[in-house]
């Protein structure tokens, strides 16, 4: 899939094909062609190193974006999956198991939005029901009770919205996970792979280390929610992007997440291994780090850390 | 969150926000929007924004509420004056916070401190919906945790009383960050061996359900009272699917397990002190 902004590299592309294929094996058209491929280079830093808010979310979208699969398959070198809610059901928007992460044993989570269109809709685009935010509290629980680190990929749009996750208790289950996030005392590393939209993320992202790759991004609501509600437009959906502050180079600079993770020129999408590679090596790194840290002093850490967030000002005028 | 904020601007001629007593509002009277009787403003206030009538339960405000659940002139407010900053610059946030200070006269969507119900001294939080749909912000999200760690460190039961749309996207992921800070509150103050009881009113929805709302020890709902995660008219929007009658009100919550009890508001004083009767 082709971004409307990804357009000039795209037509560089198709040319410098067409080129090849007229050229065959005659050096004729080699000056041309390596001409352009400069010039597809260029364009591409040029639009990468441009993106605005609203591009980096539909970035953060890119159906070929690697995914908790491609994580999966590339930086577990054993897993083993595990299902269901024991309640309700299995929900496949959130999978998870043991697994084996470089020298760890881990419990592995995060929500899978598919690889092609039947595992999509069976993962419901990474959308999960209440089902699926408790197998993740089963999931911390297990972790908590090995004494195993938690490892969460987070892509989720949000939580689902619809008749059946509201039936079966959807802010309860959400709540409930955030609760028992609070008390686990096991190292909770997470890295937001793509999106990191609203409770239906946060159930998986308040955690003692967030990466988030240099193109995803992390947000109250989508744009284009906020866009419908504020601008009553939804095709503000940029504006609004732009208004929530929601890249990760705004969540670094505002001290709500640990480390940007940068993504190769042109995307994730457009280099998934060297992608996978960056996350797998600063997940190492923060679970080799984690793992010493004494449990008592991860909660006390994690507790200072989200008590003290946010935006506002006390009578003295303390910027809280 | 959009549908309560322009459905309950309707019911403002019906909802005095903090008067009470004799006031010139007195000889006022209107229709009740849901069975269309005549009430006069008087008795509506009287019974604290009950149509006596139909029963119907309007939007209540926070400082008429705690005059409702303490014993009278029990009630300490704690942390006023926590202000919301504008530190996203966000389209009219400052403007709106502004007005809805004048409006209402509160610091944020939400009065706390400590009261006594019946005799008993609780720390308690109440949400106020006139202010910005009593979403949830950083003033709300601290108020509310100071309340819980008030509530821990004094050894109080703790009562909070949500009529929140949910996280106030005008702070963007702060907003959503307060989900986490009262989380990571409440996590500590249920180690201990006091009552959390939530009680949720018209309408509690979003980042405040998903977060302090639902996690507490009992939940008490307002009759009628429409609860959830996402409003009705988004879920009709996004599936296309018809939503039955009733859905996401209190009782529905309560058929499906997701609350104790029902409670008409003007019992609901008595079943706090009967509740907490029962606890430590």
């Amino acid at each position: 899939m082709i971004l409307d902004f990804e357009r000039p590299i795209k037509d560089f592309e198709d040319r410098i094909t067409e080129l090849r294929r007229l050229a065959g094996p005659s050096e004729e058209l080699r000056g041309e062609i390596s001409r352009l491929e400069e010039a597809l280079d260029a364009a591409r830093r040029r639009i990468y190193s441009n993106l605005t808010p609203y591009q980096r979310v539909q970035v953060a979208r890119h159906p070929e974006r690697p995914n908790f699969r491609a994580y999966r398959d590339a930086l577990a070198d054993d897993f083993y999956e595990l299902s269901g809610d024991r309640v309700f059901g299995d929900d496949p928007a959130v999978r998870g198991g043991l697994a084996r992460i470089g020298d760890h044993n881990v419990v592995l989570l995060g929500h899978d939005k598919g690889t092609d269109v039947n595992s999509r809709v069976k993962g419901n685009f990474g959308m999960a029901h209440p089902e699926g935010y408790r197998k993740v509290k089963r999931f911390y629980e297990l972790a908590s009770r090995f004494g195993l680190p938690v490892v969460v990929l987070v892509d989720t749009p949000g939580a689902f919205a619809g008749r059946g996750a509201e039936e079966r208790g959807q802010a309860w289950a959400i709540s409930d996970d955030l609760m028992t996030l609070a008390r686990i005392p096991v190292p909770v590393i997470s890295v937001i792979i793509g999106e990191g939209c609203s409770g239906g993320a946060l159930a998986m992202c308040a955690t003692d280390y967030v990466g988030m790759l240099e193109n995803s991004y992390l947000s109250v609501i989508a744009p284009e929610a906020c866009a419908s509600i504020i601008f009553r437009d939804p095709s503000r959906a940029a504006e609004a992007a732009e208004a929530l502050k929601l890249t990760a180079a705004d969540m670094k600079g505002r001290g709500i997440i640990d480390e940007v993770i940068p993504e190769p020129l042109g995307g994730a999408h457009n280099d998934p291994q060297v992608t996978i590679e960056a996350v797998g090596q600063g997940l190492n790194r923060v679970l080799n780090g984690l793992s010493e840290t004494d449990p008592e002093k991860l909660r006390q850490a994690r507790y200072e850390r989200y008590r003290r967030i946010g935006a506002h000002a006390t009578e003295n005028g303390q910027v809280g | 969150m959009r549908n309560w904020l322009s459905k309950r601007r309707e019911y403002s001629r019906t909802a005095p926000e903090t008067e009470s007593g004799v006031g010139p509002m007195d000889s006022v009277f209107t229709k009740c929007e849901k069975c269309g009787e005549p009430i006069y403003e008087k008795d509506l206030r009287a019974r604290f924004n009950v149509c006596p009538h139909c029963e119907f339960h309007y939007p209540l405000s926070a400082s008429e509420r705690i005059r409702l659940l303490t014993d009278s002139g029990s009630f300490e407010e704690r942390d006023a004056g926590i202000l919301a900053d504008d530190l996203l610059g966000f389209e009219n946030y400052g403007q709106r916070l502004q007005k809805a200070r004048g409006r209402t006269g509160l610091d944020d969507a939400i009065l706390s401190g400590t009261g006594a119900v019946g005799g008993k001294r609780v720390a308690l939080a109440v949400l106020d919906f006139s202010f910005i749909g009593g979403s949830m912000g950083s003033v709300v999200g601290e108020r509310v945790a100071r309340t819980v760690e008030l509530a821990g460190s004094e050894e109080l039961p703790l009562v909070i009383v949500s009529a929140s749309g949910g996280a106030r996207m005008f702070e963007g992921v702060y907003s959503l960050m307060q989900m986490a800070k009262t989380s990571v509150a409440l996590s500590r103050y249920v180690e201990g061996s006091w009552p959390y009881i939530s009680v949720l009113t018209d309408p509690t929805f979003g980042g405040v359900t998903a977060s302090f709302a639902t996690a507490a020890d009992v939940v008490l709902a307002e009759p009628g009272a429409r609860i959830g995660f996402t409003g009705a008219r988004v879920i009709e929007q996004t599936t296309k699917e018809r939503l039955p009658e009733g859905f996401q009100t209190a009782e529905f919550q309560k058929e499906h397990g997701m609350v104790d009890r029902i409670v008409h508001r003007l019992s609901l004083k008595a079943d706090l002190v009967r509740l907490l009767g029962f606890l430590p």
